[in-house]
C-alpha cells in the first residue's frame, strides 16, 4: 500500500462507511424478510435474498435491512418475503424471484406502489388498485 | 460485492482463551463449503463486554447474540441460521427465561453502558485499518493537522474536563501544556499500557479491539506539543494487545499515516513499542521511563515531572490507554459535547473491569456519575448464587472496599477518594458474604509487598510489617495493639513513601479497617472469622444428629480424616483435617458444620 493523500483518506473514508453501516441496524426503518425454510431455498431463495442485496446497494438505500427467517407458511408461493416499512402496510409478497426482488426493492421501497401481482397477505383494500 | 449477513466473533484474550479463534476457523470453513463466501462475511473483533458468557458470536443485521459458544457449535450456526434463517435458539442470549430472543439493545448489560473509549470494540476488525477509518478514523488527526492549531487543541481537551484514566485523574490538558510550553529540541510522547492490577483488562481489551485510537491521538498529541517519537509502554504478558498494536502501526506507516509527512501537512510522527516485563511498579510513570531507557524500572522524586523532564531528560507527555482512546472523539465531537456526560468534576465516560462474585463479570464503559449499585446490580446482573453483597474494591491494590451503604454513590474521582478509595484504572471486584476483609486485604498488601522495587524504606520495611500483622491476625494470633499499629505504619507509608506504590499500598488495610474494623476485633478477640474463609479459624465438625452415615464425606476427604461405620454419625479428626471444606460441599444433609 502506497502513502495516501488526505484527499485519498476521505475517499477511502466514504467508501468503507458504506460496508460497515451495512451491519447496523439501529435507527433502520425499512425491513426485507426472507423465508429461508427448506421449501424457500428450493424454490430459489437464496438467488432472490441475493437479488435484495445487490439492488439495495446498486440503488445506494442506506435505511434498508435484508434479513432472513425461516418458513412462512405460504410454502405454495415460495420464496416468500415480507416488507415492512413506514407509510406502507406490512406487506407479504409470493412467487418472488430475482427480477421480482429487484421490482419489489424499486417500487415498493423506493416508489411505494405495491407490486400487486405478487402481493400474498392482502393490506386493507383502499390501499390496493 | 454485497454482503447481506455479518458474523462478528469476539476474539479478544478471554473469548481467544475460549476457543474463538477454532470457531472462526469452523464457520470460515462451513461457508466456503456450503458457498456463501459472497453472501456473508466473518469478522474477527475486539471484547463485546459480555466476558462472562464468551465466547460470543454476534449476527447482523439479525441482532442475534450467541453467548458459551462452541466449536462444534460453528457448524449448526452456519448451516441453520446462515444457511436457513433460524438462529440456533439454545445458544442466544437470555438473561430470564421468558426473554426469548432479546434485541441486543435491549440486553440489561448494554442499557446503561454508554461507549466512547470502546466505541469500536466488538464493532470493527481491529486488525483492519479500513475500518477503522470508515467508523471516522483518523478524521480527528485530519481535523487537528489541517484545522487546528496546537492551542485549538488543548483548548478543546480543556473544555472537554478529560482528566487521566491511569487512576489519578490529572487534567490531560494541563500535562500537554507544560510539554507545549517547554523549549526543547526533542520532546517526546509515551502511552502507559502497563496494566497491572489484579483482575483489571481495560487498557489490554482497548488495544486489542480498537489499536489504531492509539496511534491516532498520540500522533495528534505529537502534533499539538512539538514531539516526533512515541513509546508505547505495554507488558509483554499481553501478546495479542502487542501483535495487533504492531499491526496497527505497520499500516498506519503503509498509507503514511505515521512517518514523514503526515497526509501530506509536513508533521513527521513516528511510534515504537516497548515491552516491560511485568513489574507492576513500571505502571508509575517514572518507573516507566526509567524502563524504556533501558535502566532498572525504580521511581523516581517528582518534580521534576516528566511533563517538563521525561523520557532522557526531555519533555515528555505520558498518558494511559483509555485517557488516549478518548481524544479522537473529543476532537470530533467537541469538547462541549464531552462535557455533557459525567459529573460536576469528572467528566466523559469510564471503562471498569467487572470481575469478583458477580453474574456478568465483563468489561463496561460507563457515563462518570453512574452509581456503584447500577453498575454492580443492573448491569452485572447482581451477586452470583443469590449471596449478600459485602463490598466492592476499586482501584487495585492502591484502592480501597466500599461497603453496601455506599452503593448510591455516583462514581467519580473525588467521590471515590472520599469514601477511603481510588478511581484507580478500572478494576472493580465485587464480594460476598464468603470473603474475609482481613483476607482481601492480606492478599493486595502481598502483592504490593512483592513488587515493591525496594528503593525506598517506608514501603520495602512498612509493607512487609503490616502483612506480617496481617498474617499473625488470620491466623488467630493477634492482639488488639495490631489494629492501631497497622494504622500508624499505614499513615507513615502514605505520607513517606517515594512513589505511589508505596503511598498507596497500605490503602486496603485502611479502608477495611474504616468500614470492617469489627471483623478484625472478631479474629483477634474471639479468634472467629465470620466468613470462614481464614483456614487457622475454621473448624469443620459433624452434628451426629443430622449425619446419616452415608459416607460420601469420608470418600471425598482427601486425606481421609473422617471415618465411622456406615449408617452410623461419622466423626471429623481434627488434627489432620486441611479444612479444604470438601465434607461441608457434598454433604446434603446439612450435617457438617463450618465454624
Amino acid at each position: 500500500m502506497a502513502k495516501i493523500t488526505l484527499e485519498e483518506l476521505r475517499r477511502l473514508r466514504e467508501q468503507t462507511k458504506a460496508d460497515i453501516e451495512k451491519r447496523e441496524v439501529e435507527g433502520k426503518e425499512t425491513l426485507v424478510i426472507v423465508g429461508m425454510g427448506t421449501c424457500g431455498i428450493a424454490a430459489g431463495a437464496r438467488e432472490t435474498l441475493k437479488a435484495f442485496v445487490e439492488t439495495i446497494e446498486k440503488l445506494g438505500l442506506k435505511d434498508v435491512v435484508v434479513k432472513q427467517t425461516g418458513c412462512m407458511g405460504y410454502c405454495y408461493v415460495e420464496p416468500t418475503v415480507e416488507v415492512v416499512m413506514p407509510d406502507m402496510p406490512r406487506t407479504i409478497y409470493g412467487k418472488v424471484d430475482a427480477d421480482v426482488a429487484r421490482k419489489i426493492v424499486e417500487d415498493h421501497i423506493v416508489h411505494k406502489k405495491l407490486v400487486s401481482e405478487h402481493v400474498m397477505d392482502k393490506p386493507a383494500a383502499d390501499i390496493m388498485k | 460485492m454485497a454482503y447481506r449477513s455479518f458474523v462478528l466473533i469476539c476474539s479478544g484474550t478471554g473469548c481467544e482463551s475460549n476457543k474463538s479463534g477454532v470457531i472462526f476457523d469452523r464457520m470460515a470453513k462451513q461457508i466456503t463449503e456450503k458457498g456463501l463466501l459472497s453472501e456473508i462475511q466473518l469478522v474477527k473483533t475486539g471484547c463485546f463486554g459480555l466476558c462472562e458468557r464468551g465466547p460470543i458470536v454476534k449476527v447482523l443485521p439479525d441482532e442475534t447474540f450467541y453467548v458459551d459458544v462452541k466449536p462444534e457449535d460453528a457448524d449448526k450456526i452456519v448451516e441453520e441460521h446462515l444457511l436457513k434463517g433460524r438462529p440456533v435458539k439454545n445458544l442466544v442470549y437470555q438473561y430470564e427465561e421468558s426473554q426469548k430472543n432479546i434485541k441486543i439493545e435491549n440486553i440489561p448489560f448494554y442499557q446503561k453502558q454508554f461507549r466512547i473509549v470502546l466505541r469500536n470494540c466488538g464493532v470493527i476488525d481491529p486488525e483492519n485499518i479500513n475500518e477503522y477509518i470508515a467508523r471516522d478514523g483518523y478524521k480527528a488527526l485530519e481535523k487537528a493537522l489541517f484545522e487546528m492549531t496546537p492551542d485549538d487543541i488543548i483548548e478543546e481537551l480543556k473544555i472537554s474536563g478529560l482528566r487521566g484514566r491511569g487512576g489519578a485523574g490529572f487534567p490531560t490538558w494541563r500535562k500537554w501544556v507544560f510539554t507545549k510550553d517547554v523549549q526543547s529540541d526533542v520532546k517526546y510522547v509515551v502511552c502507559n499500557a502497563d496494566e497491572g492490577d489484579p483482575g483489571a483488562y481495560m487498557d489490554r481489551s482497548t488495544i486489542e479491539g480498537d489499536p489504531h485510537s492509539i496511534i491516532e491521538a498520540m500522533t495528534i498529541c505529537g502534533y499539538t506539543v512539538g514531539a516526533h517519537q512515541g513509546y508505547v509502554y505495554i507488558r509483554a504478558e499481553y501478546p495479542l494487545a502487542i501483535r495487533r498494536l504492531e499491526m496497527a502501526i505497520r499500516q498506519a506507516r503503509e498509507m503514511g499515516l505515521l512517518g514523514k509527512d503526515i497526509l501530506g501537512s509536513g508533521f513527521d510522527f513516528d511510534i515504537e513499542i516497548r515491552l516491560g516485563a511485568g513489574a507492576f511498579v513500571c505502571g508509575e510513570e517514572t518507573a516507566l521511563l526509567a524502563s524504556i531507557e533501558g535502566n532498572r524500572g525504580m521511581p523516581r522524586p517528582r518534580p521534576p515531572f516528566p511533563a517538563i523532564s521525561g523520557l532522557w531528560g526531555k519533555p515528555t507527555v505520558i498518558n494511559n490507554v483509555e485517557t488516549w482512546a478518548s481524544i479522537p472523539v473529543i476532537l470530533l465531537k467537541g469538547g462541549k459535547w464531552f462535557a455533557q456526560i459525567g459529573t460536576e468534576t469528572s467528566k466523559g465516560t469510564k471503562v471498569f473491569a467487572l470481575t469478583g462474585k458477580v453474574n456478568n463479570s465483563g468489561l463496561i464503559e460507563v457515563p462518570m456519575g453512574t452509581t456503584l449499585r447500577e453498575v454492580i446490580f443492573d448491569i452485572g446482573g447482581g451477586i452470583k448464587n443469590g449471596k449478600k453483597f459485602k463490598a466492592v474494591q476499586s482501584g487495585g491494590p492502591s484502592g480501597g472496599v466500599i461497603p453496601a451503604e455506599y452503593l448510591d454513590t455516583p462514581i467519580d474521582y473525588e467521590n471515590l477518594q472520599k469514601l477511603g478509595s481510588i478511581m484507580g484504572s478500572g478494576g472493580l471486584i465485587v464480594m460476598d458474604e464468603d470473603d474475609c476483609m482481613i483476607d482481601i486485604a492480606k492478599f493486595y498488601l502481598e502483592f504490593t509487598v512483592d513488587e515493591s522495587c525496594g528503593k525506598c524504606s517506608p514501603c520495602r520495611i512498612g509493607g512487609k510489617q503490616m502483612y506480617g500483622i496481617l498474617d499473625r491476625i488470620t491466623k488467630g494470633k493477634g492482639e488488639l495493639a495490631d489494629i492501631d499499629k497497622l494504622k500508624q505504619i499505614g499513615r507513615a507509608m502514605q505520607k513517606a513513601s517515594l512513589c505511589g506504590l508505596g503511598q498507596t499500598a497500605p490503602n486496603p488495610v485502611l479502608s477495611t479497617l474504616r468500614y470492617f474494623e469489627h471483623e478484625y476485633r472478631q479474629h483477634i478477640l474471639e479468634k472467629k472469622c465470620a466468613a470462614g474463609s481464614c483456614k487457622e479459624l475454621v473448624f469443620y465438625t459433624i452434628n451426629p444428629q443430622k449425619c446419616i452415615g452415608c459416607g460420601l464425606c469420608a470418600m471425598k476427604c482427601p486425606v481421609n480424616c473422617i471415618s465411622g461405620e456406615k449408617r452410623k454419625p461419622h466423626t471429623i479428626d481434627q488434627s489432620k483435617c486441611i479444612k479444604c471444606g470438601n465434607c461441608y460441599t457434598v454433604c446434603k444433609f446439612g450435617a457438617v458444620i463450618k465454624g
